[in-house]
C-alpha cells in the first residue's frame, strides 16, 4: 500500500470513529433521557434500558466506535489519534445544543473549545518517554 | 449527584486506561490490527490486569450512562476529558512517564475548560 493510500485510510478510519462516538453518545443521551427511571437509583434499570431501541443504538454504534479506535491505534500512533479525535468534544456540544436543544452558555462554549483545545495538546506530546529520554521537552519535577 | 457521576466517570476511565498501560507494555509486539483483533482477545484472556481494565471500563460506561441521562450532553462529554489531567498527574507518580511541559499545560487547559463548564 502507498504512503498515500495508508493515510487516506487512516483518516477515513479516524473520520468514521469521531463520527460514529458523537452520534453514538448521542442517541444514548436522547435514549436514556426518555427511559422512566433513574439509572443511577438501580442496577437492574440498565438492563432494563438497554432494550430500548435508542439506547441499543447508541451501545452498539460506541463498541463500535471503540473497536475502530483500537484498528486506528494499531496503523497510527496515539500522539497523531489523540489530537484529530479530541474535535469530538466540540461535536458532542453542538449536537447538544442543536438536536437535543440544550442551553450553552457561551462560558461553556469557552470551557469546550479549551477542553479540546488541552487534549490536542496532551495527546501530541511525544510517546514512550519511558524508554527514551525526550530531547524537546524540558521534565517537570 | 451530577458531579459525583462525573467523578466516578473519570476515576472509572483513569484506573481502566493505568492498568492497560502498564499491561500492555509487557506484552511483546502489541501491534493491534483488523486481522490482530483475534490475538488482542487472546492476549485479553491471558492478562488479568487487563481483565480489571476492562471491569473499570464497563464502570466507566455505566456511569457515564446515568451522567447522561441527567445531565446535559453538551456537558457529560467535555467534562468527561477530565481524566486527561488525573491521568497526567498520575502517568508521572504511578507509571514513572516523563510530563513534558505541552502536556502538563494541556492538562491545565483541560483544567481551566472544566471549571468554565461547571459555571
Amino acid at each position: 500500500m502507498s504512503g498515500a493510500t495508508r493515510a487516506g485510510r487512516t483518516l477515513s478510519l479516524l473520520a468514521a470513529f469521531v463520527v460514529l462516538r458523537a452520534f453514538g453518545n448521542l442517541a444514548l443521551a436522547f435514549g436514556t433521557k426518555q427511559f422512566p427511571e433513574v439509572l443511577a437509583a438501580n442496577p437492574l434499570a440498565y438492563l432494563r434500558a438497554m432494550l430500548s431501541p435508542f439506547v441499543a443504538m447508541g451501545v452498539g454504534m460506541l463498541i463500535l466506535a471503540m473497536l475502530l479506535r483500537m484498528v486506528v491505534l494499531g496503523i497510527a500512533d496515539l500522539s497523531f489519534v489523540l489530537p484529530l479525535t479530541a474535535i469530538g468534544y466540540v461535536f458532542a456540544a453542538l449536537l447538544g445544543r442543536f438536536i437535543l436543544h440544550e442551553q450553552v452558555s457561551p462560558q461553556r462554549w469557552i470551557g469546550t473549545v479549551l477542553i479540546f483545545i488541552g487534549v490536542a495538546l496532551v495527546g501530541s506530546t511525544p510517546q514512550n518517554t519511558t524508554a527514551l529520554a525526550a530531547d524537546d521537552e524540558v521534565e517537570l519535577q | 449527584m451530577t458531579w459525583l457521576l462525573l467523578s466516578i466517570v473519570i476515576a472509572a476511565t483513569v484506573a481502566s486506561d493505568l492498568l492497560q498501560s502498564y499491561e500492555m507494555k509487557r506484552v511483546e509486539d502489541t501491534s493491534v490490527d483488523a486481522r490482530g483483533l483475534a490475538n488482542l482477545l487472546k492476549t485479553i484472556v491471558h492478562r488479568r490486569y487487563l481483565i480489571l481494565s476492562i471491569a473499570c471500563l464497563a464502570v466507566s460506561f455505566f456511569s457515564f450512562m446515568a451522567l447522561v441521562q441527567t445531565a446535559p450532553l453538551s456537558f457529560a462529554v467535555p467534562a468527561s476529558a477530565g481524566s486527561f489531567i488525573v491521568e497526567t498527574v498520575l502517568a508521572k507518580m504511578v507509571l514513572k512517564e516523563r510530563v513534558g511541559l505541552r502536556r502538563a499545560s494541556g492538562a491545565l487547559v483541560v483544567l481551566g475548560g472544566i471549571v468554565l463548564l461547571a459555571r
